[in-house]
């Protein structure tokens, strides 16, 4: 045996000397059988394409800029302190982290959300009108335009109306919260995996007032009727995102656990709210049956209140129905 | 005014992040830094008598740095959580107390970064790439999404970079790479730089440590 462990332990130390030791994983779910796998393209990338005019190129990098800091609108179009890459991760690009570009190729398409048929703009004024606190550009701006195009050019080369894609939204643990999970748990991953980067009470962290760490609930954070409220949506974003940096590092469980717990917490308004939050739970029940809004929790009705964050006001004019029969 | 000023300051800081029993005096801290604790050598004799460090010994720069971090990185060493057969021996035997005197008496150390030659335009151009906005194809996260806007550091968690020597910020690289430093929190450091190339730690070094350590331009 002795020889063979001199041996060892030499390897090991030789072994310690070049750079390859110690790894974090980095674990997503597989992709399934028939599933289109879209490599969304660089801004190297771009730069570098011949194709594109220089003009498109600005304005394609003006909706990489306010997509990366749309902060740069708080207080006009946006009311959190989120910007959009801060829920889709790696400028948008990233699979399981909902990649932008599949809007641009599935849509125009009906949305169950709002119960018709929406527009790429009006998709993008969802995210500010909800995941934003915020009021969407006009349609049809130069913000829109860029915004989009940013959107198209990401798309580049993927299938128009191929909707069988691997890795989008953030759905990989399926709708329904597990029986067994509790808040008390997940405030334990909160405090041990999460508050570190967006500290004790959920606030985030900012450096010189700019956001470092995003908030996730309270004034500054998503409101009620956005997607990421939904305990399901949450849950999947984190176990494929969260902690930063190291993707899948949390148990199923763990991941269930601490987004109800994160999503049991109290934020703005849902803009749809009628004024009372049961009724306005019932009325969009399709998708307030994935959120806690409208349940209680310690004997307090979350959700309950005229509170709309540093919002002025409750809904944006750019949130209305269309019939199509004109 | 500015003393008294910066004071509060620390025990904000401190305070907030739990790490000491009350504040730092700086002005105790200036006194183990300079004439040390009877045993060994004075920081001063490596980490210069500004706090600034030297690049070719890959001795850090302290000046300016985080209280709460640098308290936190004391006690590793004293504990053993972070290993260094040069660095380790001089704060083993300073207390609690001790320890937050002197990292707040370098926290309020200003003191100019030292130049260094102009780098390789293309390696900085890459470390510039990787500190902004990361190589996500292979799950980099760019630096300064947790080290904070102009990798000024955020808080006590997540230290400086910007302006710190370009020998010391790879030695600390390699260390994680190979399994000598393991004392960050959660593993997130490790995350990062276990997916880093050689090359790519060469040029993230050299572009951070010729960026203001006052995040201006
Ligand atoms: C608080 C988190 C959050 C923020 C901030 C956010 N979004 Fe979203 N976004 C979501 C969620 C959740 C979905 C729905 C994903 C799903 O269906 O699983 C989504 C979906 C989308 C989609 C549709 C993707 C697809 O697969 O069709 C687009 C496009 C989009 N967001 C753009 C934006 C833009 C542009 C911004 C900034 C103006 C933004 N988002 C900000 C959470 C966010
Ligand atoms: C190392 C710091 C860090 C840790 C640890 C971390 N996050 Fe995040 N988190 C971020 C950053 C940074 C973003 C925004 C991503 C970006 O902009 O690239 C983010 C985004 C989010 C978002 C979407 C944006 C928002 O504000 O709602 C949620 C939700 C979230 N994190 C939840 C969690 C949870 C839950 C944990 C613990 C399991 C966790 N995070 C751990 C840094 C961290
Ligand atoms: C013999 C030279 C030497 C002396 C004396 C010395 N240090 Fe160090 N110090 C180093 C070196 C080398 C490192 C980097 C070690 C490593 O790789 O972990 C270091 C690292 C540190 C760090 C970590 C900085 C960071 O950014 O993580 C702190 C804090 C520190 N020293 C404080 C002190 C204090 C306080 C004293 C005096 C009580 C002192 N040092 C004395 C050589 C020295
Ligand atoms: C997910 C968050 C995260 C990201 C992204 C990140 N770091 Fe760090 N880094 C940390 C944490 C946390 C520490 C503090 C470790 C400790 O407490 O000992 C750290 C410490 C360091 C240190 C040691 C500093 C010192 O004074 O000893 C260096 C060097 C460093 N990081 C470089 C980088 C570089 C280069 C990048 C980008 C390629 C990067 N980091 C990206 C979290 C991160």
């Amino acid at each position: 045996m002795r020889p063979f462990s001199t041996v060892f332990w030499v390897a090991v130390i030789l072994g310690s000397g070049v750079l390859h030791a110690a790894e974090v994983p980095v674990e997503h779910p597989p992709f399934k059988k028939d599933q289109y796998v879209h490599h969304a393209p660089t801004v190297d990338d771009l730069m570098k394409d011949q194709e594109i005019k220089p003009q498109l190129k600005k304005v394609i990098l003006k909706g990489r800029d306010i997509f990366m800091n749309t902060q740069q609108y708080r207080g006009k179009y946006v009311f959190s302190r989120l910007s959009c890459k801060n829920c889709h991760l790696g400028e948008g690009r990233l699979n399981w982290s909902g990649p932008i570009w599949p809007a641009a190729t599935t849509l125009p398409d009906y949305r169950g959300k709002n119960g018709h048929v929406n527009s790429l703009e009006e998709r993008i004024a969802g995210c500010f009108s909800f995941s934003l606190n915020g009021k969407p550009p006009e349609y049809g701006s130069d913000i829109m335009l860029a915004l989009s195009a940013y959107h198209q050019w990401l798309a580049l080369k993927a299938p128009v109306y191929e909707t069988h894609i691997g890795g989008r939204g953030y759905s990989s643990l399926g709708k329904d919260i597990p029986k067994d999970i509790h808040y008390v748990q997940g405030e334990k991953v909160y405090q041990a995996q999460c508050a570190i980067c967006h500290g004790a009470t959920g606030q985030g962290k900012s450096v010189e007032g700019k956001v470092v760490f995003p908030p996730l609930w309270g004034d500054d954070s998503y409101n009620w009727g956005a997607g990421m409220a939904r305990v399901y949506t949450a849950a999947s974003f984190i176990k494929n995102n969260m902690p930063l940096g190291k993707p899948g590092a949390l148990s199923d469980r763990d991941a269930w656990a601490v987004a109800l717990y994160v999503n049991s917490q109290e934020r703005p308004q849902d803009p749809r709210y009628t004024g009372d939050v049961k009724e306005t739970r019932e009325k969009y029940f399709n998708f307030h049956q994935y959120t806690m809004y409208g349940t209680e929790r310690d004997g307090v009705l979350l959700g309950q209140h005229d509170n709309t964050g540093a919002k002025p006001f409750l809904k944006p004019d750019a949130l209305r129905p269309r019939t199509f029969d004109e | 005014m500015m003393q008294v000023h910066r004071g509060w300051l620390f025990s904000a800081v401190l305070a907030l992040t739990g790490v000491a029993h009350g504040a730092g005096d700086p002005e105790k801290g200036k006194l183990i830094v300079t004439a040390g604790d009877g045993s060994g050598a004075p920081c001063i004799a490596c980490h210069g008598l500004d706090g600034a460090g030297n690049d070719l010994a890959g001795i850090p720069r302290l000046a300016g740095m985080d209280a709460g971090y640098l308290v936190k990185q004391m006690r590793d060493y004293r504990s053993g959580a972070r290993k260094s057969a040069v660095m380790s021996p001089n704060v083993d035997n300073l207390n609690d107390g001790q320890i937050a005197d002197v990292a707040a008496y370098y926290a309020t150390l200003d003191t100019a970064p030292t130049s260094l030659p102009s780098g390789a335009p293309g390696a900085l151009a890459l470390g510039e790439a990787l500190a902004t906005k990361g190589d996500w194809d292979h799950y980099i996260v760019p630096c300064e999404t947790c080290h904070g806007p102009g990798n000024v550091g955020v808080g006590s968690d997540f230290p400086k970079l910007a302006g710190q020597h370009p020998t010391y910020i790879k030695q600390q690289l390699k260390a994680w790479k190979t399994g000598t430093r393991n004392n960050d929190p959660n593993h997130l450091m490790l995350a990062i730089v276990g997916r880093l190339t050689e090359t790519q730690i060469e040029a993230v070094a050299a572009w951070l440590a010729r960026q203001d350590p006052k995040g201006g331009k």
